[in-house]
């Protein structure tokens, strides 16, 4: 029997890592920025797109992971390879942490509890402006991004270190969501009483899916800093929890691949209206409206939805 | 100067802080309420009146108070109007799905933003003051614009409990709140209740502005605040409830003008707090802390 799923996501991943030598030199930075991101916008469809716990303050677990392992790096000297494990730990630390007390609520009052921790901690970058820079920010010099002895300042070993990093965290996803765990966390999303009643306990599932999705933004947020060599007040401010969102909507909530898709989409879709307007905030607006008015299950939902009608149900 | 004085200066500035955040907040109270839509562009709508009022402003450079009379008018008029079109044309084609409402909103957000940049620019823009007069205290002057902040806050309010408790309008807004598939049986208009709802909701946010705009400048980015703690005081007050919503404005802004008047608190390290302490009060009183449990 042929798994089609793993070959297909095998097969996006072969793409990307022939387009290490194939893209010119700005897209192949773009790209790396994206598979980074992307990472952090996987771990937002674990909780909404799978799940369905709508959080609007997932910029906490990103720059939990960002300022975890850019803090340590340039304050206090410890190696590259140990802040971008304390970048991870402090990302899901912080998402364990705060679903303790936000998975108590639902719906409406869970986005905005999760929007309010998000904001206390980005006023709290903003207060301890002596060791965090505040709005000015991090920024990691040269010599300290090094993980294992490879340089993850230079271009080539970065995008090769942001597809490895993908491709553990695509292929994770892909095996979590295909295990019955996976399921578990969707039955969470389609209907949680009925889930309850056959015995599964829906805060330690939610706890748990939370917490992974603290890992991948965690691990996002840490690659980041070590990658691109900066960490500031803005990346942890409500634009970036809106973005992930965005993101997964376009590509498509509940998708393996969607949030590559949508991430890589957004990207250049403002890398080129940037070009032709200042009026960036526009396109992420227009885009908003016009996803939850016209496709409200994204490119990938809409593809999946269009295969399962012909009997191939394939794309998890 | 001396802490009695001291202490009325702070309550005086923070009755002024609280009649602004009440009106904003009772218009997201309002749409909360009996739409049941949180709705996130709220601050932009208050920002628009902000940035309206700058406009006509600019026609009568001379005539302050003119100027100020016609802001009144028009900017919630065109606010409202601006809402009740995001609200045919967006949020009722969603069927009112809470996520959907949400990113909608977040979208328009992102929309008037960025339309205030354009037409706006970036900078901060001063508003002249209706009038300029001191009211002389024993122990310090104080701007007689404020005091009539507050005064005219405390009119509008008393005008939106009349629409409310005695009025037509208000039963029909009152009993679509109560249950909208009955109302509708009954003939009541949902569509066009929904409608008004979010228009006056946003018409209100921007009559605050007006208000507000010649004591704090109009800024393209200025509805994050109000839009924070708008949704503060609505969740401390309990969700939909307007003498609730009330009370938290008051407690909030007297908190915020001592805090800041008073005892000189760092106004970020008295955010984080304020912010941490809703967010839990949502946690641990989900129906607020004025709000009656129910199911």
């Amino acid at each position: 029997m042929t798994d089609r799923a793993l070959l297909s996501h095998l097969g996006l991943l072969a793409v990307l890592f022939a387009a290490h030598w194939l893209l010119p030199a700005y897209h192949h930075d773009a790209v790396a920025k994206v598979l980074v991101l992307s990472v952090y916008a996987m771990g937002y469809n674990i909780a909404f797109g799978y799940t369905g716990m709508l959080s609007l303050g997932h910029a906490l677990f990103f720059a939990a992971g960002l300022y975890g392992a850019a803090m340590p790096l340039t304050l206090w000297g410890w190696t590259g390879g140990t802040a971008l494990a304390a970048g991870l730990v402090a990302g899901t630390a912080m998402a364990a942490a705060v679903g303790l007390l936000a998975l108590r609520t639902r719906g409406v009052s869970f986005m905005i509890v999760t929007l309010m921790f998000a904001q206390a901690f980005y006023l709290t970058i903003l207060y301890l402006g002596r060791w965090t820079r505040g709005d000015e920010g991090i920024v990691i010099a040269q010599p300290l991004r090094q993980v294992a002895g490879f340089d993850l300042s230079n271009g080539a070993t970065r995008y090769l270190a942001a597809l490895l990093l993908f491709a553990l965290a695509l292929l994770l996803c892909l095996r979590l969501v295909r295990a019955p765990f996976g399921r578990v966390m969707v039955a969470m999303r389609e209907n949680e009483e009925r889930a309850r009643m056959l015995g599964y306990n829906p805060f330690t599932v939610k706890l748990a899916a939370l917490t992974l999705s603290g890992l991948y933004s965690g691990a996002a947020g840490a690659a980041y800093a070590l990658m691109f060599g900066y960490a500031g007040a803005s990346l942890a401010g409500v634009q970036y929890s809106i973005l992930p969102m965005l993101w997964v909507l376009l590509g498509g909530a509940g998708t393996v691949a969607g949030p590559f898709l949508g991430c890589l989409l957004m990207f250049y879709l403002i890398d080129y209206a940037s070009a032709l307007t200042s009026a960036t905030l526009l396109v992420v607006g227009v885009a908003l409206v016009a996803l939850v008015l016209f496709a409200p299950k994204g490119a990938l939902g809409a593809l999946r939805e269009r295969l399962g009608k012909e009997g191939r149900i394939w794309l998890p | 100067m001396d802490f009695g004085p001291l202490l009325l200066l702070a309550i005086l500035e923070g009755t002024v802080t609280a009649a602004v955040l009440a009106l904003t907040a009772v218009g997201l109270s309002l749409t909360f309420g009996i739409m049941r839509v949180v709705n996130v562009a709220h601050g932009e709508f208050f920002m628009l009146g902000a940035v309206l009022a700058w406009f006509v402003s600019q026609w009568f450079p001379d005539a302050p108070l003119l100027a100020f009379l016609l802001a009144m008018v028009i900017c919630p008029l065109v606010v409202a109007g601006v809402a009740v079109l995001a609200d045919v044309l967006i949020l009722k084609r969603l069927n009112y799905e809470p996520e959907a409402t949400i990113v909608a909103t977040i979208g328009l957000l992102y929309i008037f933003q960025q339309a205030a940049l354009s037409f706006f620019g970036p900078n901060a823009r001063p508003v002249a003051p209706p009038f300029n007069f001191r009211v002389q205290l024993p122990w310090f002057g104080y701007s007689g614009y404020k005091l009539f902040v507050i005064l005219a806050a405390g009119v509008l309010l008393l005008l939106v409990w009349l629409l409310i408790a005695r009025t037509k309008i208000g039963l029909v807004m009152r009993a679509t709140q109560i249950d909208r598939t009955t109302a509708r049986a009954f003939g009541i208009n949902v569509d066009r209740v929904y409608a008004m709802t979010f228009g006056i909701g946003a018409g209100l946010a921007a009559i605050a502005a007006v208000l507000v705009v010649p004591i704090q400048q109009a800024h393209y980015l200025m509805g994050g605040d109000p839009l924070l703690l708008s949704f503060i005081v609505v969740i401390l007050g309990g969700l939909g409830t307007l003498r609730g919503t009330l009370i938290a404005a008051l407690l909030i802004g007297l908190l915020d003008g001592l805090l800041s008047t008073a005892f000189f608190f760092p106004p970020t390290f008295a955010k984080i707090m304020a912010t941490l302490l809703v967010a839990l009060v949502l946690v641990f009183r989900p129906e607020g802390l004025f709000g009656r449990r129910t199911a």
